[in-house]
């Protein structure tokens, strides 16, 4: 009969923990606690489904954690194909829900196969990149572009514009890690910023009911012009920018204090649990909780950039920097969206937001981040 | 080379990391500006916008004041019931709507078309009653089913009931809701817009409207958490309101029911007035109506009925109607004479029967004349030719100064709006009367039936009781006042109208005396004697009828002249005549002779009042059941 020693306790506890990132750990538990509180005031009735969320995630997490990175360079092409064969799928034979064609009902499950593309577009193109190392040619930067546009665009046809934003964010900065040329970025970056300057400079002439915006629904339209000015709107778009802003804009600095936003508990708030839930801290916690969750995702892509510094290889590098950014992409487009500088598109506050899927994709980041990280030490 | 280019590519790709880096805390350095823009900078701003969401003031509408006759009889009182009420703007089909309700609720077309006019008279985001007085049952099936009808709600409201129903309508009025004329007017005061929210019916004629400050009382206000859906959470604070004043009035509600039961169907009006007070015991106007049909909104059937009827029965005939006072305005020609020193009482004339005035005969009413007439024989006798010869030697201009002084052709200050004035004949009068410069010319010849009450002088019900009061109370003339004391309701201290003496006239014991003596004799020898036959007091009276159609030449017979072109009777008393109690005027429209058909009905109202004798046959009327005990649908 074996005797399970002190030594066999400590080697099984270290084959646990030896994936993880302590640092990456402790700061995905602060942001998980802060949502813990904050779930807690917005919509405790949910905490049962969150907490089973969080667990579904954490052990993604620990498993994706433990795969050396060549496996998941392995996984890269099938699942991109996978990826877009579906949202053709959808394209064709989608279930419409509330004016988008966004899932697949495949009889056992319904699925949202957007939703993989936040991780299978920069595994796909980290791992193109990877091929192509040493023999780096503008071609390729052409064939990324159309790796990443494809997909993306059949995401924004559906129409889902957050889930496109997101994908395209994590697809481009792959392409930006990879070398894109800074004569690309700058004028395409100030070809953006100008157009959105002229967007606000005649917005009353484009928001005219009878303009028609070329490739875009007029949901996606209504959504913009109620951005640029809610109160055209203040009972039906605009009713979320408008209170949101005041959700936030009437925390002040240390806030109303936890469950005493009368913004979230009267339900003037919209979606407080989900998109919205910075709101609820902003009007709960004030600047002080906006600055401490500002700080963690910081301190989480400050780590995620040193990890992607410090990979053994082009691959990881790619797919390590791309993915910390994944996590800029998300915050900033929930942020600016719940204080009013950016459309509502539909994008939850990374691993805040109540939303399984989405915390299950970001966590799975953070497990590939780890298994990234892990290759680099064993070296 | 082959060894440095993975080298190259990755100090390239920590330049990309740096510069990812940088452009991530250009990132949130964006974000938490806007976030410090938001919670520091506009604070304040924001913070209010919160607060203003949150809170929300639902004004409590006080309770109307109640009013009541002098001795206590309730003769408007508040019921409170269920009412079944819809906001349009918040129903998408309002004819649907109403069919889907009227499948398990009492609708009738009736309410259909009131709710019709209600919305034609009101705003869109008001909620109007479709039914009212809902029973225990109605409710509790609406409720069941009020998930289904979002912009339909049951309400709980106050309701105004007069017990008596037609008892007094005119003089009472009655509330209706407010139409967007009053609302508008309403919001000019600021302090009034406050205290009208939340309320939906004001005063709208009687006393309901003159005394509408005083009945409305002062509305609370409840601080109240609301939810998105404009849902009251909890209540933050509360300023109670306070409920109306009572209104008790000098009237009794009694006699005021004798008199109105006199005129049985006939049109017309009648005023009693305490001599000494101007407290108006009863102030009749005949058709009534009955003011429970405002309420709620009436229905345009109903408005119908009683805005086409040719009886006219909306117009307040006391104080609106004009009507030549006949020989009931012989008294005040009289004691005109006396004041002014035109004629002596002894002076005498002999009476032929008619006066001739130029190429014009004025007739007497009796063939032959009176013989010789003095001024109290006149008044008994009613001698037309005494007072053509009267108005004559005193001139238009002194009559017109003389009855000026006694109220007549001036509006007398009682407490209800729209008072007439009546017409006051005089030289000025007509000059601006008409436009023609032959037409403003005053004649002489018309002076001459201005001595019998007839030509152009024209008075309310009201201004004839008002003269007759102040002849009874020697001279001194008080302002006509229908509440005596407004009762706090709280407090329950009283505050009483005191009586206001606005004039002195200053008439000496001896002229009152003589027509004093005229106007007793009426009811002994002369034109009141059948009707105050066997009467237990002393009644000063005058009996009058006055010309609605002149007849040129030929004599008027009663009978064959269409019934709206008959002569008004009218009758004017005080009683008892050595020391009045009550002074009254009666005027039947199209009544015929005054002594038939107003003395009879200045009888039972004196008998009443002075000795407490009820008209033999007739029905008490007796309230209605209230509103809370039955349910019933009306």
């Amino acid at each position: 009969m074996p005797t399970i020693s002190l030594t066999d306790i400590r080697l099984f506890l270290l084959r646990i923990v030896r994936p993880l990132d302590p640092f990456l750990l402790i700061i995905t538990l602060a942001i998980m606690a802060c949502t813990y509180l904050v779930m807690l005031s917005a919509s405790p009735e949910r905490m049962g489904a969150h907490l089973t969320n969080v667990v579904v995630a954490l052990t993604v997490m620990w498993i994706v954690a433990a795969q050396p990175p060549q496996r998941l360079n392995n996984f890269a092409l099938p699942l991109y194909v996978l990826g877009v064969l579906l949202l053709i799928g959808v394209a064709l034979f989608g279930d419409v829900s509330k004016g988008a064609r966004r899932w697949l009902d495949l009889k056992v499950m319904r699925i949202q196969p957007s939703e993989l593309m936040k991780i299978a577009m920069p595994l796909m193109l980290a791992w193109y990149f990877q091929k192509r190392e040493g023999s780096l040619k503008v071609r390729d930067f052409l064939v990324a572009m159309l790796l990443l546009v494809v997909p993306v665009g059949l995401i924004a046809k559906q129409p889902d514009l957050g889930t496109a934003i997101l994908v395209l964010g994590a697809g481009f900065f792959v392409i930006f890690f990879a070398g894109l040329s800074w004569k690309l970025i700058i004028p395409t970056g100030l070809i953006g910023i100008i157009g959105i300057v002229a967007v606000i400079a005649y917005q009353s002439e484009i928001c005219a009911p009878q303009v028609k915006w070329p490739g875009l629904h007029d949901y996606q339209k209504h959504r913009i012009c109620t951005l640029l000015d809610p109160s055209t709107d203040p009972l039906g778009k605009g009713f979320h920018t408008i209170q949101s802003t005041i959700a936030v804009g009437s925390g002040g600095f240390l806030g109303k204090g936890w469950r005493n936003g009368t913004q979230t508990h009267l339900d003037f708030l919209p979606e407080r649990h989900t998109d919205f839930i910075l709101a609820v801290i902003s009007e709960e916690f004030g600047l002080a909780g906006v600055l401490i969750i500002s700080i963690l995702y910081c301190l989480l892509i400050a780590r995620g950039l040193m990890i992607a510094n410090n990979a053994s290889n082009l691959f990881a590098r790619l797919l390590a920097g791309s993915v910390t950014m994944i996590f800029f992409t998300y915050a900033f487009v929930n942020m600016g969206m719940v204080s009013g500088i950016l459309p509502v598109v539909g994008v939850p506050l990374p691993m805040v937001s109540y939303g399984g899927t989405a915390l299950v994709t970001l966590c799975l980041g953070i497990g590939i981040l780890m298994s990234i990280r892990q290759s680099r030490r064993r070296r | 080379m082959e060894l440095k280019a993975p080298e190259q590519e990755l100090s390239r790709f920590r330049a990309r990391v740096a510069a990812a880096a940088v452009f991530v805390l250009v990132g949130f350095g964006l974000i938490v500006a806007r976030f410090v823009y938001l919670q520091i900078v506009r604070y304040e701003y924001y913070a209010t916008r919160a607060e203003e969401n949150r809170i929300s003031l639902l004004p409590i509408v006080p309770n109307r004041g109640l009013i009541t006759d002098r001795n206590g009889v309730v003769l408007t009182r508040n019921y409170s019931a269920y009412t079944l009420e819809i906001t349009p703007s918040k129903v998408r089909n309002l004819e649907d709507t109403i069919d889907e309700l009227s499948e398990f609720i009492d609708i009738q077309p009736k309410d259909r078309k009131r709710f019709k006019k209600l919305l034609e008279e009101s705003k869109n985001f008001e909620s109007l009653p479709i039914r009212t007085r809902l029973s225990d049952e109605e409710v509790a099936r609406f409720i069941a089913r009020r998930y289904k009808f979002p912009g339909v709600d049951i309400k709980a409201r106050l309701f105004r009931q007069y017990p008596f129903g037609e008892l007094a309508s005119h003089a009472i009025g009655y509330i209706g809701r407010i139409n967007q004329k009053e609302m508008a007017k309403i919001e000019d005061d600021e302090d009034l817009a406050a205290n009208y929210r939340g309320t939906e019916h004001i005063g709208k004629t009687g006393l309901e409207q003159s005394y509408e400050k005083e009945l409305h009382g002062v509305t609370g206000f409840e601080q109240v958490e609301v939810d998105a859906s404009g849902r009251a959470v909890r209540s933050l604070a509360r300023t109670p309101p306070i409920p109306g004043n009572n209104l008790q009035l000098t009237m009794d509600a009694e006699l005021q029911r004798i008199a109105e039961q006199a005129f049985g169907t006939r049109r017309g009006s009648l005023v009693a007035i305490e001599p000494g007070t101007g407290g108006i015991l009863a102030l009749v106007s005949t058709p009534r109506f009955d003011p429970n049909l405002f309420v709620d909104g009436i229905t345009p059937d109903n408005w119908d009925v009683l805005n086409t009827s040719l009886d006219k029965p909306m117009i307040n005939r006391a104080i609106n109607g004009a009507y030549p006072p006949g020989s009931t305005f012989k008294p005040f020609m009289a004691m005109g004479a006396l004041v002014t020193g035109k004629r002596s009482a002894t002076y005498a004339i002999s009476d032929p029967g008619y006066f001739v005035f130029g190429n014009n005969t004025f007739r007497d009413d009796k063939v032959g004349g009176h013989g010789m007439v003095d001024m109290v024989k006149s008044i008994i006798v009613s001698c037309d030719t005494y007072y053509y010869t009267l108005a004559n030697e005193m001139g238009i201009d002194l009559i017109s100064d003389f009855m000026g002084k006694l109220g007549f052709g001036s509006r007398t200050g009682i407490d209800i709006e729209g008072e007439s004035t009546g017409v006051l004949p005089s030289q000025a009068w007509k000059k601006k009367r008409f436009k023609k410069a032959e037409q403003q010319k005053w004649y002489a010849g018309e002076t001459i039936s201005i001595g019998i009450g007839q030509g152009y002088n024209a008075y309310t019900p009201l201004q004839l009781a008002h003269a007759t009061a102040t002849l009874a109370a020697g001279g001194i003339m008080f302002k006509p006042h229908i509440v005596k004391y407004v009762v706090d309701t709280q407090s329950g201290q009283r505050r009483m109208i005191e009586p206001t003496p606005v004039a002195d006239l200053g008439f000496k014991p001896e002229h009152l005396e003589i027509i004093r003596k005229g106007m007793v004799g009426v009811n002994i020898y002369g034109t009141g004697a059948r009707a105050f036959a066997g009467v237990k007091y002393e009644v000063a009276g005058k009996t009058g009828t006055a010309q609605v159609f002149s007849l040129k030449g030929g004599k008027y017979k009663e009978g064959e002249i269409n019934e709206r072109l008959r002569d008004h009777a009218l009758y004017i008393a005080y009683a008892p005549a050595n020391d009045p109690k009550i002074a009254v005027a009666v005027l039947v429209e199209n009544g015929g002779f005054g002594a038939a058909a107003a003395a009879p009905i200045a009888r039972q109202v004196l008998d009443y009042y002075l000795l407490g004798i009820k008209p033999a046959g007739a029905a008490p009327e007796d309230a209605e059941a209230d509103p809370e005990d039955s349910h019933a649908h009306d």
